[in-house]
This record gives structure tokens, sequence and C-alpha cells, in this order.
């Protein structure tokens, strides 16, 4: 091997793993700073709307007509000016009223499929979106489970719009919006790990009011938002066939092959290329000179 | 080698290139009356989705945030290229000295899709202003996949280029330019084909995030591996069609002699292309299996699936086998685009057709994503026909046969 070759091909192989650092996923786990979340009872839920509003005016959106009754008749998906909906459910149990958002999942969908980190689980509990690093590829859209993202497909400089938890308010000591809101202490703000404990004791000193399943406890890897319901869940929209995997566990091991085929790839195939060439026959001129 | 230089007497490099640029050849060809036409109806609605946003001429919804500028350009795109790093690593690696003819072409063509088609992936970005974040440090989303690929897509281009640069230099008359980039294309090489396998199969493993999404016949852990092993076939079946055009288009360009033993090296690719398509349907069988997927089949996405892996995988892949056999030209064509076909159908079955199953909308490309991926295959043709023309891909040197 000559000296150009090998220098080649030592750059080729140097500067591989050097932008493939991607092995390491960011997690926030339950064990490290505790994240904040809410409990929502659709057993309490009165359907009253109030959340929509207030979250519509935490946020700057327009702020829905909630006298116009005829918005719960059909199911609601979450839009770009709106981030929360109050959908009505025919269910065993008769008439159930579900706010539906963004869950915050504790090791989300749409941050690991970002590129950029403009979606960024903060320390606090919130997913928040930076509009100064998104690239609008829309991948997140793609893998949320639940849907969530929604982007403003007639703007030129169009936004990712969803539930950010009111992270502003909650940074400085407060709470959402839409909790603060609710007249039925159908809401409530705290920590996870708070919350589960008051959920499970919702469930054990009602055992006939609530089904025995906290959606968001196990979901995806857990949600901040936790739901309790008198109806198993699909009766409310939810979908209950999403697994308890964390959504960077889909890909890491692929991720982790990655520096490994950079560090082994280069030698094997250098490896090949000396046992396919013929006594002292040298032949890498290419094409047809 | 005799250099190039005698072609561009007293001339400098510029008005080289630009006597260059005029164009060769007949010009109201069916070709220039179709895509001409085409690329200007294409740039337009380019423009027009620069100003008023994505909406204003794509199908696409919140429930379906990538259409067939991803599911088609970019997906099918670059399985349809990989047929670059198959070719080098067969020449290059393994030194399977009767492919060589094959390089310049190829290598020209993937870098022409990655730039076209992987450059469709521009249009299609809401903020493309920020392209430069996943690259300048500022915000490295290392644990995403689509990091990983846009990372790669970009350092293969490279690659690419480097490959396909001695022939410029060539081309333009720089021999000692020349002699220095083709020192660099075995380092070149082992790179472009390990960034291949990680970006191939990268594809694939962007789509591990839509478990309840796609519908379970396709979604399946291994699809990283699907997606890299049939990239395989579909860059070898790319090679057969497109060279089958070249050698009738481009045929002042191709040494007579050449038109002989091109079929040896189609029927060559063709055995390569049945046995890697004989491991993927092996793949494929043990995946289905192992789901218990069989209460799928009688559906209509059964049927879908059935057409997909029976109708353009196993029958290509029987046609090859016997083509090669019984040294049947035309049956081994048949197969390269009915392979093309499936390859076609299985990427935008995953990123379009499947996706959603369960939602009641159903996305369906405008006419304006249309016409807009047909100005980009259009545009890639344009282009490398204007090299194929200028540069020595598929003829021996620059001098001699020049087209003028």
């Amino acid at each position: 091997m000559d000296r150009r070759k090998f220098l080649a091909l030592a750059g080729a192989a140097t500067a591989a793993p050097l932008v493939s650092k991607t092995a390491q996923a960011h997690e926030i786990t339950e064990d490290g700073p505790e994240f904040m979340g809410v409990l929502v009872d659709t057993t309490r839920c009165i359907g009253c709307r109030q959340c929509e509003v207030a979250c519509a005016e935490a946020n700057g959106l327009p702020v829905p007509d909630i006298k116009n009754d005829q918005a719960l008749d059909a199911e609601r998906t979450t839009t770009t000016d709106q981030w929360t909906v109050v959908n009505r459910y025919e269910t065993d149990e008769g008439e159930i009223f579900a706010k539906k958002q963004c869950m915050h999942c504790g090791q989300p969908a749409c941050a690991a499929a970002c590129l950029t980190n403009a979606m960024e689980k903060t320390e606090i509990g919130p997913i928040t979106w930076d509009g100064g690093k998104c690239m609008g590829c829309r991948y997140c859209m793609l893998s949320c489970p639940f849907n969530i993202p929604k982007f403003e497909y007639h703007s030129i400089n169009p936004k990712i719009q969803k539930c950010i938890m009111c992270s502003e308010r909650l940074e400085e000591g407060g709470m959402p919006a839409c909790v603060e809101a609710c007249p039925a202490d159908a809401l409530m703000f705290g920590k996870k790990q708070e919350l589960m404990q008051i959920a499970r004791v919702r469930i054990y000193s009602h055992p006939d009011t609530y089904v025995r399943h906290i959606y968001g406890e196990h979901e995806v890897g857990g949600t901040s938002w936790l739901y309790l319901s008198s109806v198993p869940f699909d009766q409310l929209g939810f979908r209950t066939d999403l697994g308890t995997l964390t959504y960077p566990d889909y890909t890491r091991e692929f991720l982790y092959a990655v520096p490994l085929v950079f560090l082994l790839g280069p030698p094997l195939l250098y490896g090949l290329h000396q046992l396919a060439g013929r006594n002292g026959d040298d032949h890498t001129e290419g094409g047809h000179s | 080698m005799s250099t190039a230089v005698s072609v561009v007497p007293r001339q400098s490099v510029w008005q080289f290139i630009l006597s260059e640029l005029k164009p060769k050849g007949p010009i109201f060809t069916p070709f220039n009356v179709i895509s001409v036409p085409t690329i200007l109806a294409g740039l337009a609605i380019v423009v027009w989705r620069f100003a008023f946003g994505l909406g204003s001429v794509t199908n696409l919804t919140q429930d379906y945030p990538w259409g067939i500028w991803i599911g088609f350009d970019v997906m099918t795109g670059v399985a349809f290229a990989g047929g670059a790093y198959i070719i080098t690593f067969t020449v290059y690696i393994m030194r399977a000295e009767k492919y060589k003819s094959l390089v310049r072409a190829t290598v020209l063509n993937g870098f022409l899709s990655y730039l076209f088609y992987a450059g469709a992936l521009f249009l299609d970005l809401g903020r493309p202003w920020h392209i430069i974040n996943p690259i300048i440090g500022n915000s490295f989303g290392y644990n995403s996949i689509l990091f990983l690929v846009s990372w790669h897509f970009m350092l293969y281009m490279m690659a690419e280029a480097l490959e396909f640069s001695p022939v410029v230099a060539e081309w333009l008359g720089l021999e000692r330019a020349r002699k220095i980039l083709h020192k660099l294309t075995l380092g070149t090489v082992i790179f472009g084909v390990v960034l291949s396998t990680l970006h191939q199969s990268g594809l694939g493993a962007l789509y591990l995030f839509c478990k309840p999404k796609l519908h379970p016949l396709w979604y399946t852990e291994f699809l990283p591996v699907l997606f890299l092993v049939s990239s395989v076939f579909a860059g070898l079946s790319m090679i057969i069609f497109e060279g089958t055009i070249s050698h009738r288009v481009f045929k002042t360009q191709i040494d007579p002699k050449k038109h002989h033993t091109f079929d040896d090296i189609v029927f060559g690719l063709s055995k390569g292309a049945a046995v890697v398509m004989y491991v993927y349907l092996f793949v494929k069988f043990v995946i289905f299996v192992h789901g218990q997927h069989w209460h799928f089949i009688m559906t209509g996405w059964g049927w879908l699936y059935i057409l997909e892996v029976g109708g353009l995988v196993l029958l290509p892949c029987a046609l090859f086998t016997h083509g090669y056999r019984q040294r049947r030209i035309g049956m081994v064509r048949l197969a390269a685009i009915l392979t093309l076909l499936g390859i076609m159908f299985n990427r935008l079955n995953i990123s379009v057709i499947a996706f959603n199953w369960q939602l009641p909308t159903r996305y369906y490309p405008s006419i304006g994503e249309i016409v807009v991926t047909l100005m980009v295959i259009f545009t890639e043709i344009w282009v490398f026909r204007w090299v194929v023309y200028r540069m020595p891909v598929l003829r021996e040197t620059t001098e001699g046969n020049r087209k003028t």
C-alpha cells in the first residue's frame, strides 16, 4: 500500500466515527429530576370546555365559542390553533367527556425523531418546540403515536403547533392554564410520582367507579399526563395498543450499530480488496483508464 | 494516456465550459417536447409553494405529513441509486473487472439521483432556511435516525462527487488533478459503501417509529434490513434499465465492441439480483410467519401485499433466474422493470398507502406534487444527458468520437 492510498483510507476511517456520535439517546427517566404532569379524572369532567378557553387565552390562540355546543357532536383533534379539545364519548357508562392534548411523554417520540433538537423534553416536564432550530421536516408528526404536533401548511413561515404545558408559567412556579381554569377538579397538576399515588388511591377507594388502568402510567414508557376513567380507555378514543416500550428503544439497536459499522466496515472492505487482488497486480485504476 | 488538452487549444477552462454549455444534438426530440413544459410547470409550482406554503400545492395533511415527495423522491430514488455503491464495491473492492465499464455511468447516475431526489427534500421542508442546523452543530439531534440519514446523504454526495471527479478532470484536460483525484478513489469507495449500507437501512429505520400507524404486514423491526437488502436488487435493476436505454440513446458514445459485451454484463447483474432477491424473499417469509399475519391476507391489505411480494419480487426474481440461464435478454429486461416497480410499490406502501391504515382519511398526491416529482426526474435526466455527451462517461476518452 503506498502512502497516498494509506492516507486516503485513514482519512475516511477516522472521519467516519466523528460524525456518528449518534448512539447515546437523550433520556429523561423517572429516576432523574422528577417531572411535572397533570392527572385527568374523566369521571369528574363536565365538558364545560373552560380549559379550551383558558388554553387559548394563555397561548394567544383564537378563543373558541363554548356556548356553541355543536362542537361536541363530532370527535375533534387538536389543531394548529387549538392545542386542547374536549370530546364527548358515548360509552357503556353513558356520556363521558375527555380532554385531549399533548401527553408530554417521558421519553417522547417527537424529541427522539427531531434531528435538530427543536422538540425537547424539558426537565420540569413539558415538551417544547424551538422555532429557531426546527427545519420543518415533520418527522415529529410522523413519529408521534398520539398525532399531536400540527403543522401550518398554509404559512410561508410554518410552525409546529402543540400544547407546551404552559412551560413558561411552570418555570415561574405556576400551573398550566387549563388546570387553573377547571371548575370541576377534573384536572390536577403535580409531580408525576405524586399524581400516580393520588390516582391509585382513587382507584382503590372507589373500585366500582374506576377501571383499574391509569392511562399514561406505562403507555409508550409513561407520559406526564395521566388519565383515570370509568370505562375502558378505547371507549374514550385512546389507543390501547401502543405498547409500553419507550420510543428511543425502537431505534436504539440500530443507532448502536452505526459506530460499529463505521469502525469495522472500512478495514473489512480494505481486507476484501486485498484478498480479491491478484499477485502483484494492484489494479485500482478506475473507469476506462 | 493522452490528455484532453488538445481539445481545448488556447482556451481557458471557463471559456471551454461556456462553449460546452451549448446544446448538442437535436432539439425537438419527443423527450424534450415532453420534459421542457413539465420542468417549466414544475418550476412555477415550486415558486408557488415557496410563496404560499406547502398546503397550497400539496395534499399533505396533519395525518399525512409525508407524501410522495418523500415516499417516492427520497425513499424510492435513493433505493434506485443504490447501484452506485454495489458497482463500486464489485469493481474496486472485489475487483470484478467485468463490470468496470459500468462504473462511470452508474456513479454519475447515483450522484445525480442523490443530488436531485434527496435534493427534492429541500422543497418538502417547511422551514428550509434551517436546513443547515443539523450540520453546524448548534443543535445536533444525535439520537435521531433522520440526523444520521441527513448527514449520510451529505457525506455520500461528496463521496460520489469525488468518485466521479476524475472524469470531470479528464474532461477539463486537468491531467495532474485527475491523477490526484484518482488516488482517492479506493478510500472514497470504502467510505461510500459504508455510508450507503447505513443510510439505505437508515431510511427503513425512519419507520421504526411508526408502529402504531403502519400496517402490520409492512411494519417489522427488520425494516432497516429489508431496505438495505432491497436496495441491492433495486440498484442492480436500475443499472440494467438505465444501461439498456443508454445503449440505445447514446449509441454514438459507445464503442461498438462494448455493445457486444453489454449483454454479458447484464446477465451477470441479473444473476446477482436474483440471488439477493431470494435472500430478500426468505427474510420476508420469516417475518411474515413470525409475525403471524395470516389473518391479514384475505383483507384488501393482504392483496396489496401479495401483489407486492408475489407479483413484483417473486415473479421478477424467477424471470431473472430463468433469463440468465436461458440467456434471454428480453426476459431479464422485463424482470428489471418489474423489480423497479416493486421497489416503488414497496416504498410507497410503507410511506403512503399502508400508512395510517386504520384512519378513514387517505392521501392522494396532488397534480402539483406529481408535476414537481416529474420535474425532478426530467431535470436529472437532462443533466445526465448533458454530462454523457461531454464527459468520458460511456466512451473511452475525451478525444475521438466527440459529438459536435
